[in-house]
């Protein structure tokens, strides 16, 4: 790796990419245009959201209003809790999206009709936020051990719902830091393909194979740019997105920028895998929209990943732009620091690893 | 590595795109501090030849030595001796004449000071100093064409690729040009320059044709030329169509191509065929005359191919 002539392709490209109109209205307008696009709310039900239940009371009675709620389908408890605290501390990591608290005086706050059950909501999915308030409608009629008391009328909400997160339901909240994972995926992916492919189509890679310049100065050349407008891009939505909405940032802003280089990094190095398969611009373009069209659809963005079968998790499991979704609602959201949320990070950088050795191994300096 | 080993040297060269054989057997040597022209219709296989000399494309077989290295094993160390224009226009048209001569520089390895340097020096040699800051896409086709060479010897390379340079240039640009690569070759730099313009390939200093992917003749446009003495005729006639038909008849005539008013005529062999073909003249009753006339690279161009014909 020669630092001049990396410098050299950079240099060129920012200069190709200054003169090319279109390509920078793009880089501002498409944030623009869908932040305001995907101003709307998006709800479905959905069942099987990952819970803990903490049971502190622990009698039969207890119990009993566990097996309801299970029996509704909408929970499935994934991890084992016994206090409330720990329930918030799991709500953070993103590792359960509702926590249910039975206190230890449940017995006594049935038989006085207050709220007997607690539960703990992660609120900055407004869809998980929907399908917990299914939960609370869930009635507490019978309880077996305890005496009803009959001057006593049962409370009219015996669970109660806490939000957290995300209380006023907004759900800008929960589509701008997606937007940024939305947008990043989008141009990133195209536009390094595009401007690999298009060097090819115009006879410039004829010219360049035959000089010094290596395949990583090429492609880290080329890519470094993008990223810089990808970070650029990044900022624009966090700023329009607190302007606008109200967005909060709860966890550090150079964590948010940490998560936004990743996946930056995994889509230019995919756009970059592209640019070796295809043959013309317009290839680029369709297969940039096959990564586009299921990230849109299954990272979670859209529709809850915990409300989708199987098959789709495991496809949504590959897309960089689930992981990244993760990261950046545990952090903008929910105040999460990115080494919580580890999994998720390791996931990205395993990605762009293996899609930039596929890359530089595909780009051969040969024609043939 | 010896100033008299040949620049480039290729033996058994073949290329096989699927079932097509793009490029056959070829056995090829250019000495250095030539200009070695490469003719041959679209699709002979001159591209495909030079991409396999440059190490852009594997052969299928044969070796190949250029400046002393092992092409495509040494291909590395060879991009940095030699330059290579390709057959389109392959600088950026979205930057500029300086631009596009600042980044080649800089791929070629020439630090920061020697470009500014070199830029300046080719500016000015390839009239470019009232047009440094134009943008390449706005330029003409002989513009253009002087941009690419400027590009391709901005490291001063030993060895200049270039592949139909001329395709899409007008003839005043044509000479000019060809005067740039006659002054690249008297610095020492050696030349392979494929064309199918006969007048370009008369300029050479040797000369291979190539038809469909087979080196035909190798040699000197004089030797050449030369080897055909005698079995060129020229036919002065009023009917020349007419006279097309009678001679295509007799046997030893390989082709007969009008020319205006009179008629180009090839012949198989040097034999007393000037008697034979003025004799079906008059038996048809045209007013004709054959003549003996000086062969052109032309004639060796149809001799060449019309023996792989035979062949095939």
């Amino acid at each position: 790796m020669n630092s001049r002539r990396l410098l050299a392709v950079v240099v060129k490209e920012v200069r190709q990419l200054r003169r090319d109109r279109i390509t920078l209205a793009m880089i501002i307008g498409i944030p623009i245009m869908q932040l305001i696009l995907f101003g709307y709310a998006i709800n479905l039900n959905l069942r099987h959201l990952p819970a803990a239940i903490a049971d502190e009371a622990g009698t039969s009675g207890s119990r009993q209003v566990v097996m309801d709620m299970l029996a509704t389908g909408i929970i499935e408890p994934v991890v084992d809790a016994t206090s409330a605290q720990q329930l918030m501390a799991m709500l953070r990591r993103g590792e359960i999206s509702v926590g249910v608290v039975i206190p230890r005086d449940f017995e006594r706050r049935m038989e006085q009709g207050s709220e007997a059950v607690q539960v703990l909501v992660d609120g900055s999915d407004t869809v998980v936020q929907s399908a917990a308030a299914q939960l609370a409608q869930m009635p507490l009629v019978h309880v077996p051990g305890v005496p009803r008391n009959s001057s006593v009328p049962l409370p009219e909400t015996p669970i109660r719902v806490v939000s957290f997160y995300n209380p006023q339901r907004v759900s800008a909240i929960n589509i701008v830091p997606g937007l940024i994972g939305i947008i990043l995926t989008m141009t990133m992916v195209m536009f390094t393909a595009v401007a690999i492919v298009r060097e090819r189509e115009r006879g410039n890679m004829e010219l360049l194979i035959a000089t010094p310049v290596s395949s990583a100065e090429l492609m880290i050349g080329k890519v470094l740019p993008y990223g810089l407008i990808g970070l650029v891009q990044t900022s624009l939505i966090l700023l329009l997105g607190m302007l606008l909405f109200d967005v909060p940032i709860r966890g550090s802003v150079l964590d948010v920028y940490w998560a936004g280089v990743l996946l930056i990094l995994a889509n230019l190095s995919m756009g970059l895998l592209i640019s070796t398969r295809a043959q013309s611009q317009f290839q680029a373009m369709q297969m940039t929209f096959f990564v586009f069209l299921p990230s849109i659809l299954l990272s979670g963005f859209m529709f809850p990943f915990d409300g989708m079968p199987h098959i789709a998790q495991w496809i949504a499991e590959v897309l960089p732009l689930t992981h990244f979704l993760r990261l950046i609602r545990g952090v903008m959201l929910r105040g999460a620091g990115l080494l919580e949320l580890w999994p998720d990070v390791l996931a990205l950088v395993v990605f762009i690893f293996l899609m930039m050795t596929f890359a530089i191994l595909r780009f051969r300096k040969r024609l043939d | 590595m010896s100033e008299s080993e040949p620049a480039i040297r290729a033996r058994g060269l073949t290329k096989k795109f699927g079932d097509l054989v793009a490029v056959n057997d070829m056995d090829l040597t250019v000495a250095r501090r030539q200009v070695y022209g490469f003719l041959g219709p679209n699709g002979s296989g001159k591209s495909t030849s030079i991409r396999m000399l440059c190490g852009l494309l594997t052969p299928t077989e044969g070796d190949i030595e250029v400046l002393g290295l092992k092409i495509p094993d040494e291909a590395d160390a060879l991009r940095k001796r030699i330059g290579y224009m390709t057959q389109h226009f392959s600088l950026f048209t979205d930057l500029t004449v300086r631009e596009n001569l600042e980044f080649l520089a800089a791929i070629q390895n020439l630090s920061r000071r020697d470009t500014t340097a070199r830029v300046d020096e080719l500016l000015e040699e390839y009239h470019f100093s009232d047009r440094a800051d134009q943008l390449a896409e706005t330029m003409s086709g002989g513009q253009k064409q002087r941009l690419a060479l400027a590009g391709a010897v901005i490291h001063k390379p030993e060895l200049l690729f270039l592949d139909e340079p001329t395709s899409a240039v007008d003839p005043e640009s044509r000479r000019d040009f060809w005067e740039k690569l006659f002054e690249l070759a008297d610095a020492g730099t050696t030349l392979l320059v494929s064309s199918h313009y006969m007048d370009e390939a008369e300029r050479c200093h040797r000369l291979a044709i190539l038809d469909r992917g087979v080196l035909v003749a190798d040699d000197s446009p004089a030797d050449l030329t030369g080897s055909l003495r005698g079995r060129t005729l020229e036919v002065r006639t009023d009917h020349p169509r007419r006279a097309k038909e009678i001679l295509l008849g007799v046997s030893g005539v390989i082709s007969a191509a009008q020319i205006g008013n009179s008629l180009r005529v090839l012949l198989e062999k040097v034999d007393d065929n000037t008697a034979r073909i003025n004799e079906a003249f008059e038996r048809e009753g045209l007013s004709a005359e054959a003549e003996p006339t000086e062969p052109s690279l032309e004639d060796v161009f149809v001799a060449v191919t019309y023996r792989e014909e035979e062949q095939s």
